[in-house]
């Protein structure tokens, strides 16, 4: 990352326009971000903390933790591979039609969560198109893991890709270029090039796709079936706790969702500052 | 990889072994928000006879969401054994894709409903506004919570409930109830996707003066918010409100397990179930049990949605089908 | 020519083209062909009905005014966050991910929660007369919530590349500093900026989980567009659902497109510069 501004002797109306740049910067965090998630915790603790243990102790709140952590595991790492797939079509080659295929590739971010669920039941479910033959042949894709999988995959589909793409586009490809003159298989250029150049990018991706995965509600709330213990996830289960006029439980849950969000964030945070400089000089995230 | 797949494998084989285990019979009941604690209690009550008569294991298993919901995740394929949702709309819905027989409500007593509920008023503690009927709702500087029908079930108990009484007014035509729902409406500042989210806008946001809400919710809300920071006002008139129970023909024939889950629909209007309803804060049918609890469910009158409007099809199309009545009369001040 | 030297081309673009479509384009067919069973007639009166209209008005305006919103905010967080050092910078710069990673529904009672009127934020702005739940102002914030990542993520990277030289340049020719900013820095992140206010905008255009609970959900007044496409599902009509969503996602998508050319634009501006 580039030095801080000083390299020039800084007047103090320069730095009481910082100073309040810095402040209303800050504000805005602790307004938008911060008290949003602090509420959460709040709620949770409510009726104390013996209130909070027993509310996450229920087999259906463990069987929602187990199901999140499955279908997080199966999601990500196929849009790992996907991202890493699609950033090298893109960003490697030139061919017709690629700014359409990026913007397929963001098109989830802007589908309704309504409709991300809603066109897998048109898909599977039992009046739709493949229902009647998946149904004849004992397949479950709705109501069952597979559907969770596919919608959280549906939704988390352009993490990875959108954090490689600008990165491996900056970059350029002369390193892999020069590998493959000095005789490189296609594999060992991948392995010991491409990939230790964008590893911190690809791992951001990876946390920001398994955060969302974890997190995602309506497009999974569509294609669940809620059936407790079986095929609800984390969200699922605050929802229904919510509905059941169970605040603290719905809250104690949230709160485990929103601490996998901040582990998340802070290893991330770690590992920037760690290898801050690194990491900084391939920012991710952007075009 | 190979752990994904291992991970694939054991829930594809969870699924597998749900399904095809030989001894043990498996009852998927999909019910409606509010009815956890209701059917964590019959469940175990109906396993326990169900062993103790014949000797199988029956596990059941509960899905739980907004009434309307559920009932598309059914024609979508949730393989349901017995649906227990908030209206009888709902299972037409159902039996208009050809999952259940046509005359389902006719195939269990007291119109399919094994236990009823009534709208009623929560009110804020010493009912600062005095509210005691429906004609102080609509009163200058009253607001009223109620969900949208158009997106829940429970609303469209609340809206009729304020039709019928205002229908029943002396005096009382289509165009008063019209009148009067109108201007209810007019008092509603905000119109939640769902009961929850109405009650959670009015006990916790502190939004509104009076909520308009099922019985059963009320005193669950209740309970679960502690104290007397709300307490519940009965209105002279209101609707018995049915919350039916059905099998599901299509799904009980093709997973063999009809016996049980009419056994179960049946055991609901047990002494037992029906005690376990009244503890839930269900009106029980049976009159023994009612007679218990007479002091959690004051007597007042009640009409039913035959009574009044014919039966659910006819009330949905009449007032909240597209550019129905519900949307001629529009919201908000 | 490229490609002669790199292997890949045809197993990274069949396999990204063959999950695309399995995952994104079969579902959204169906969906298409779902829609297309409402018929023009049906189409024409769901998007003359004045509910609609109102609805999508305040999808699209309240998306919009969120997404102009956050790209003022997010150009000065990124700023503040790439440029200046102070203590907890990197907290508040790992909290920027943060609506990514809440759960929408947990998200919008937060933040209802917040801003009623009982709220932590809600009882000292209604003294002043600003009603930010269950008004249409509610929704806009949960959309700012929502969107507000997706700048500040794009920008961080472009404004940390920034070359300081040029600023200097400027400076030492004689600008002033809000001439720099305004003729030298703001024309070089244009692109950038476009990029994340699309994608903000596409974002809360769609929202629902965390509108619905700080929205009052007025028809006409407060009521956006996906909790129309709830409604409709609500009374089992699976057609005039899909044909809203088509319309929202043609929508979207025309945004992305656009947003895609951009990135390329930006991509050769980049090149250009190097």
């Amino acid at each position: 990352m580039t030095a801080p501004l000083r390299s020039r002797p800084v007047g103090w109306p320069r730095r009481l326009a910082h100073g309040g740049l810095i402040l209303v910067a800050l504000v805005f965090l602790v307004l938008f971000l911060l008290l949003p998630l602090a509420t959460v915790f709040v709620e949770a603790f409510r009726q104390g903390i013996a209130a909070y243990v027993v509310a996450i102790k229920q087999p259906e709140a463990l069987a929602a933790i187990r199901l999140t952590l499955i279908v997080a595991a199966i999601a990500v790492p196929l849009n790992l591979i996907f991202g890493i797939a699609a950033a090298w079509a893109m960003t490697r080659f030139e061919f017709r039609g690629k700014a359409l295929l990026g913007a397929l590739i963001d098109l989830p971010f802007s589908v309704s969560p309504v409709i991300s669920g809603l066109v897998y039941v048109l898909l599977f479910g039992a009046q739709g198109w493949f229902g009647p033959w998946l149904d004849a042949h004992g397949v479950k894709i709705i109501f069952a893991v597979p559907g969770l999988v596919l919608a959280t995959i549906f939704v988390t589909l352009p993490f990875v890709a959108r954090e490689l793409i600008p990165l491996m586009q900056a970059q350029g490809s002369e390193e892999e270029q020069a590998a493959r003159v000095l005789g490189a298989s296609g594999w060992q250029m991948f392995f010991r090039v491409t990939l230790p150049n964008i590893r911190w990018a690809l791992l951001y991706g990876v946390l920001l796709c398994n955060a969302r995965a974890m997190g995602e509600f309506g497009a999974v709330s569509v294609v669940s079936g809620h059936i407790r213990g079986l095929t609800t996830t984390m969200p699922l289960e605050v929802e229904m706790r919510y509905n059941e006029y169970d605040y603290v439980g719905a809250f104690a849950v949230a709160s485990l969702l929103a601490l996998l969000a901040l582990i998340t964030l802070a290893a991330k945070t770690l590992l920037e500052w760690r290898y801050g400089d690194e990491i900084a000089a391939h920012a991710p995230g952007g075009h | 990889m190979k752990k994904f797949f291992t991970v694939l494998l054991l829930a594809a084989g969870m699924l597998v072994s749900a399904a095809a285990a030989a001894r043990d019979v498996t009852l998927l009941n999909v019910s409606y928000d509010p009815t956890r604690e209701l059917y964590r209690q019959i469940n175990s009550a109906f396993v326990a006879q169900w062993k103790a008569q014949h000797g199988d294991n029956v596990t059941i298993q509960m899905s739980h969401g907004g009434s309307g919901k559920q009932a598309r995740s059914v024609v979508d394929g949730l393989p349901a054994d017995i649906v227990t949702l908030a209206l009888a709309y709902d299972i037409d819905a159902i039996a208009d894709r050809g999952l259940i027989a046509k005359d389902w409500q006719q195939r269990l007593p007291n119109n399919a409903s094994p236990y009823t509920s009534t709208i009623v008023f929560l009110v804020r503690k010493g009912n600062p506004k005095g509210i005691k009927d429906w004609a102080d709702l609509v009163r200058p500087g009253v607001q009223v919570i109620t969900p949208n029908p158009k997106s829940s079930g429970g609303a469209r108990w609340n809206f009729l409930a304020a039709w019928g009484y205002a229908l029943k007014q002396p005096g009382g035509s289509d165009a008063t109830a019209r009148a009067f729902v109108h201007d209810l409406y007019k008092h509603v500042p905000v119109l939640d996707t769902g009961a929850r989210g109405a009650t959670n806008t009015f006990v916790q946001r502190g939004i509104g003066d009076v909520l308009i809400a099922w019985e059963d919710e009320a005193l669950l809300a209740r309970k679960q918010v502690g104290g007397d920071a709300i307490q519940i006002v009965v209105p002279s008139i209101t609707i018995l409100a049915e919350p039916p129970v059905a099998v599901v023909d299509k799904n009980v024939d093709k997973r063999d397990s009809r016996a049980v889950a009419e056994a179960y629909a049946q055991f609901l209007y047990s002494p037992q179930g029906q005690e376990i309803a009244a503890r839930n804060f269900y009106r029980p049918r049976s009159a023994d049990v009612a007679k218990q609890y007479a002091s959690q469910f004051p007597a007042t009158q009640t009409f039913t949605i035959q009574e009044v409007f014919g039966d659910w099809r006819q009330a949905q199309k009449k007032f909240f089908d597209e550019g129905a009545i519900f949307d001629q009369i529009g919201t908000g001040n | 020519m490229r490609h002669r030297v790199l292997p890949g081309f045809g197993i990274s673009l069949g396999y990204a083209l063959a999950y695309l479509g399995l995952i994104v384009l079969l579902p959204l067919a169906a969906l298409g062909w779902k829609a297309s069973g409402i018929g023009i007639a049906g189409l024409t009166h769901l998007l003359g009905a004045p509910r609609t209209l109102a609805a999508l008005r305040l999808s699209i305006g309240g998306a919009l005014l969120a997404a102009l919103f956050n790209v003022v905010i997010g150009l000065l967080v990124g700023w503040v966050l790439v440029r200046y050092r102070f203590p907890g910078r990197r907290l508040f710069d790992a909290l920027v991910d943060l609506p990514f990673a809440l759960p929408t529904a947990v998200a919008g009672i937060a933040l209802s929660t917040l801003y009623a009127p009982n709220g932590w934020l809600g009882q000292w702005l209604e003294p002043l007369g600003i009603k930010v739940a269950y008004t249409p102002l509610g929704v806009f914030v949960a959309m700012v919530f929502v969107g507000f990542p997706f700048v500040v993520r794009t920008l961080q990277p472009v404004l940390a590349s920034l070359e300081r030289d040029v600023e200097e340049a400027a400076e030492s020719l004689g600008a002033q500093r809000w001439q720099t900013f305004f003729r030298v820095i703001l024309p070089m992140l244009a692109p950038t900026l476009l990029t994340g206010f699309a994608l903000a905008l596409a974002r809360a255009m769609g929202e629902y989980g965390s509108v619905i609970f700080i929205a009052g959900n007025l028809p006409m007044h407060s009521e956006i567009a996906p909790l129309l496409i709830v409604q409709k599902l609500e009374q089992f009509d699976y057609a005039g659902a899909a044909a809203l969503g088509a319309v929202m996602l043609l929508l979207s998508f025309a945004l992305l497109v656009m947003v895609s050319l951009l990135q390329r634009w930006s991509g050769r501006w980049a090149e250009r510069t190097r």
